[in-house]
């Protein structure tokens, strides 16, 4: 009871500060510039909620401070059961009212006009919520969390309700207000009224349904070409995958490490610059290109803008991701099983067809899925390639930036794109869950591999290095590409790109950064720098909770953290800028809504990574520190996070390099003022620019790399001290032993 | 750290389930301040799940908890005045033994000099000091194991609890810290609860033992009753090995009953059964075996095994199967020997079903 009243006693006091000392609502120039506080209480704009409503005549906020109250008031209440249900009862109807009244007042009064009817006309309208209102919202919350503990709901444990409530809070607001804003959206009127004409003549555009390429008259509707590209994709990078990691793990080939340095390229490769390598190979002007003209006369053509080239750009991209995916399957395939089968007379052959293979099925068509999404996801590539065939990723693009304005149309195709993701990954999750046959298990299995047929290992041999060679060709065209004067007109080599991008000048004794690049790339790093922590610590304690706590909907909280995977970036995006462009959150065309796309959308290889390091934390340790006094935030601090060390730098790591590549949904979310660098780069595309993009895509990838490596080693260490420790306790337990025996 | 606060253990009408399994269905337990009590059974039984709902780490779905007279149901487990040794010992192999100890001491508001100083007393107690800055993987087994302790106890709480605290630690070594752990409990006077499924371990530190099956406390007395005077078969059985058989109950009167096993007349002091047909326990070691044609039941030898210090024999007779082990391993018979039983006043008792 202490310490409920504790807690409740910061939480009012928090209370108190939201309703007297801060902005009500947004704040013009950004919170975070504290430039509000010099005119804080002299600007209208700036009261806080209780100037708000005496004197503003925002009198509709009242029932908040009502709510408030409400719940402060079960500080005197002693009995612990009645004092649980009255903060749930405040929490609740606060939240619900804050979401009503943010929803359905706006800039000018009510949101829909048909309540100016039914409730009469409102004296004046809100802005959108600011630090005051966001920060009620949170104590609402929490007024629910500590009502459920003290009634014993997770074992009376504040920090893990509390936690669990305000993620399902954040989730609720950066994934599902999006997506809903979006389906509501798409059936709007620019007003507000509900007007589906758009939404029906969009559905029902033949430009996306056409099945015309069947009958042989025309093209097919851009949900089909997706649809057929996202198929093609998979199955090539799956099977590239398979050969890739069946040479890496079932032959003596000697370039093994090499091969796993294949698996790093996609996380540091901006999504578009394998594109861009493509056109500087076989684009209208490209080297290949041009050497077939010069050789056998044939006609440059722009046979690669469209989807042959986005399929092999796509092929490029997503084969080490399926080489990551099915390494672990090949390997998991336990060699006993192969033996038993070489015992009972079959050859290796039958071995690999009968045995191997079967077992890898469930592996193999996760890897494909994976590449499918992946590919329908992708937007980079598509973009830069895409031409005039477009894909639904970029379809939507257009429909909001380009020449015909089309939210609706946008949302349309955001919708379908979304229903075909989510279809993949329901399968995914639903049909091959429980179908894993390769499972390691804790037991020993000291077997060998089979071999590979002979036949077979030519052939993944003949696969295998071509491709890789042609992966080296495409990755050394981005580092040479931007040393080259005007690709295919000037091949004369030079530092100019670099030096336009990232020069240098002193102006009056001080350091200017006077490349064009610069202003891009510092943002990149500021938010990347800021989103990178954030979304490791979101991760981390969602899979602390989600491996150490048991609740009611704990599944169904996974996965809907998980499905956020599974939405495109574009989609994301579209999202994004449906629903905070207007009240009750406003973020458009600041830092914080990159940083929260970004958390929320790397925030499930947190979790992933976070669950795989924390099942092999001995939960005993959890509880020995609950019942040595901790709570479970003491615990969290003081024992798992020390001993989860290398997850979170792999966390921060993944997240910051994520930052700074990923293009889909930056492109809706950026602004003049923060402008991010991938977006930039999209931008020298489609001016022309090559030179300057390609320059700066390699020292992207450059940055990363060092990034990368930097961490590595720090992480290695770390691993290898714990790893000594682990082996020590072994060595004493043996020591042990021996000792006892002969004491 | 020399007198500890002693408090007593309620658990009310206690049920726990998970999930559609019910793991306790209703138990109603006492446990005397000061005292030792062991929690015994076959693993599934309960006796763990009993345990971390003493600690905190489960919540029952209904019932209540008291520990020294106030219901800590709903409190989670770091506001219990409890704490608990881990089967695993769960030391943090990221701090050494010293700050092991300290760590509850911290949490609980001490300073950080308060605490090292309490956490040092900690260490002598248990014999270990100057090992304070070692890392848990510097120690042995039985290092570790006093550090979990001594990190428990530094907190003196009013209950301790102990989850299988000997049972990663090899088998001379044992009996030594179990010896410990009861001179520690008596000399500080603490209650403590023990939880193990061994029941040599649970008849040398008990001044009760609680032998719990499915979620249900089958008996609970002291050692030497629950030897002695086993209420089931089940008991009788479990603490220690008793061969199961039917008898009959032909007199009985206020402290003793004379029972008929296969013919053979017995006198047996208990005030348990009734006349009529009954179920008997009978140690191994309570069957006397004598040469054929002796006023005995009448039996024939069928299995032999000659262990060094004793002879266990199978012996069939009208009466049923005896499991016997006989100390007179010089008259080693061989099987197909026919031979008399005889039964020793102590080791036989009636028993339900």
């Amino acid at each position: 009871m202490q310490s409920g009243n504790k807690r409740l006693d910061y939480l009012l006091i928090l209370g108190l500060v939201s309703f007297l000392f801060l902005p009500w609502y947004r704040v013009e120039g950004g919170f975070f510039a504290f430039q509000w506080l010099s005119s804080f209480l002299s600007s209208s704009d700036l009261a806080p909620g209780i100037l708000q409503m005496i004197a503003e005549g925002r009198s509709w906020l009242i029932p908040a401070l009502l709510f408030f109250l409400l719940g402060a008031s079960a500080r005197v209440v002693a009995d612990a059961d009645k004092r649980g249900k009255l903060l749930v009862i405040a929490g609740a109807l606060g939240i619900l009212f804050m979401t009503m009244q943010g929803l359905a007042i706006s800039f000018t009064g009510w949101a829909w006009t048909f309540m100016d009817s039914s409730f009469g006309m409102l004296p004046t309208g809100q802005p959108a919520m600011g630090a005051g209102a966001i920060l009620l919202s949170l104590i609402f919350v929490l007024f629910i969390a500590f009502g459920f503990a003290e009634r014993g709901v997770m074992k009376g444990d504040a920090f893990v309700v509390g936690s669990i409530s305000v993620l399902i809070f954040l989730v609720t607001i950066f994934i599902f207000y999006p997506i809903g804003s979006m389906f509501v959206g798409s059936v709007q009127d620019f007003d507000g009224s509900f007007k589906p004409d758009g939404f029906i003549e969009n559905m029902q555009d033949p430009a996306i349904w056409s099945l015309n390429c069947v009958v042989g008259a025309g093209r097919c509707g851009v949900a089909w070409r997706t649809l057929f590209l996202a198929v093609l994709s998979g199955l090539g990078s799956t099977l590239l995958g398979l050969a890739f990691a069946l040479v890496a793990t079932r032959t003596n080939f000697p370039f093994k490490k090499g091969l796993r340095l294949l698996t790093v390229l996609p996380i540091i490769t901006p999504p578009f610059v394998i594109g861009l390598a493509l056109t500087l190979l076989f684009g209208r002007s490209g080297v290949v290109t041009e050497a077939l003209d010069f050789l056998f006369g044939i006609e440059p053509s722009r046979w690669l803008y469209g989807l042959t080239g986005i399929w092999i750009a796509q092929v490029l991209s997503f084969t080490p991701i399926s080489f990551l995916v099915l390494i672990g399957v090949v390997e998991g395939v336990s060699p006993s099983m192969e033996e038993a089968s070489q015992t009972l007379r079959a050859d290796r052959w039958r071995t690999f067809w009968k045995v191997s293979l079967p077992l890898m099925k469930p592996g193999l068509a996760n890897a494909f899925l994976i590449g499918f999404i992946e590919s329908m996801a992708d937007f980079g590539n598509p973009l830069v390639l895409g031409g005039s065939h477009g894909v639904l990723s970029t379809e939507i693009f257009f429909a909001v930036v380009g020449s015909q304005i089309d939210p609706s149309r946008a949302a349309v195709l955001a919708i379908i794109l979304l229903s075909f993701t989510l279809t993949a990954f329901l399968a995914q999750r639903l049909w091959l869950s429980g179908k894993n046959f390769a499972t390691v298990t804790g037991k020993g299995d000291s077997g060998v591999h089979a071999g590979l047929p002979r036949s077979l290992s030519i052939s993944v041999y003949g696969i295998v290095i071509p491709w890789m060679g042609f992966t080296i060709v495409v990755y050394g065209m981005i580092v040479f590409g931007g040393f080259v004067k005007t690709w295919g007109l000037d091949n004369s080599l030079t530092l100019e790109h670099y030096a336009r991008a990232f020069s240098i000048g002193f102006e009056d004794g001080a350091l200017v950064w006077t490349g064009v690049a610069w202003n891009s790339f510092w943002t990149t790093m500021e938010i990347a720098l800021i989103s990178a922590p954030l979304t490791a610590a979101v991760g981390l304690l969602t899979a602390y909770i989600i491996v150490r706590q048991t609740f009611a909907g704990k599944n169904a909280f996974e996965f809907a953290l998980m499905m956020s995977f599974a939405i495109p970036g574009t989609v994301i995006g579209i999202s994004y800028i449906m629903a905070f462009n207007l009240p009750p959150i406003e973020m458009t065309g600041s830092a914080l809504i990159l940083v929260a796309c970004f958390v929320f959308r790397n925030m499930p290889v947190g979790v992933r990574g976070g669950i795989a390091a924390m099942s092999q934390i001995d939960k005993s340790l959890d509880e020995a520190s609950l019942t040595l006094k901790a709570n479970s935030a003491r615990t969290l601090r003081k024992v798992i996070l020390p001993l989860l060390r290398p997850a979170i730098t792999a966390a921060l790591v993944y997240s910051f390099v994520r930052a700074i590549t990923s293009i889909s949904a930056v492109i809706f979310l950026v602004s003049a003022e923060y402008n991010m660098a991938t977006s930039y780069i999209v931008g020298l595309v489609e001016n022309g620019e090559y030179g300057i993009a390609i320059a700066y895509s390699s020292m992207l990838i450059f940055v990363m790399i060092t990034v990368i490596a930097v961490f590595q080693l720090l992480v290695g260490e770390r691993r290898l001290r714990r790893e000594n420790r682990v082996s020590g306790l072994v060595k004493t337990r043996k020591f042990r032993f021996s000792q006892e025996k002969t004491a | 750290m020399t007198i500890l606060k002693t408090g007593s253990v309620v658990f009310e009408n206690i049920r726990k389930d998970f999930g559609s399994f019910t793991a306790i269905p209703d138990l109603s337990l006492t446990i005397e301040p000061g005292t030792l009590v062991t929690l015994l059974g076959p693993s599934g039984c309960g006796k763990t799940t009993t345990l971390r709902m003493l600690a905190g780490l489960e919540h029952p779905t209904s019932g209540r908890i008291l520990i020294g007279g106030k219901d800590v149901t709903m409190l989670p487990a770091h506001e219990r005045d409890v704490s608990m040794v881990f089967q695993s010992y769960a030391l943090f192999p990221h701090m050494n033994a010293l700050d092991n100890i300290a760590y509850g001491l911290e949490s609980s508001g001490l300073s950080k000099k308060e605490a090292r100083d309490q956490a040092e007393d900690g260490l002598v107690q248990v014999g270990l000091e100057g090992m304070g800055h070692r890392l848990p993987a510097e120690l042995s087994g039985g290092q570790q194991q006093r550090v979990a302790v001594a990190r428990a106890l530094v907190l003196k709480p009013q209950v301790l609890l102990l989850d299988e605290p000997l049972s990663n630690l090899d088998a001379r070594l044992r009996r030594k810290v179990r010896t410990d752990i009861r001179e520690l409990q008596q000399r500080l006077g603490f209650t403590a609860v023990y939880v193990t499924h061994d029941q040599d371990e649970a008849l040398a530190v008990s001044d009760r033992i609680v032998v719990m099956k499915d979620g249900r406390i089958a008996q609970a007395d002291t050692p030497q009753c629950l030897y002695d005077e086993p209420v089931s078969a089940f008991i009788a059985d479990f603490m220690g090995e008793a061969n199961i058989i039917t008898c009959e109950v032909l007199e009985r009167d206020d402290n003793q009953v004379i029972i008929d096993i296969g013919g053979l007349h017995h006198k047996l002091h208990t005030k348990r059964g009734k006349v009529g047909q009954a179920k008997l326990a009978v140690r191994p070691g309570s069957v006397t075996l004598e040469p054929e044609g002796s006023s005995g039941l009448g039996g024939e030898i069928m299995t032999t095994a000659y262990l060094g210090d004793h002879v266990e024999y199978e012996v069939k007779t009208p009466a049923g199967n005896f499991f016997v082990i006989d100390h007179a391993v010089e008259r080693f018979l061989s099987p197909k020997t026919a031979v008399s039983l005889g039964f020793r006043n102590r080791g036989l008792a009636l028993v339900d079903g």
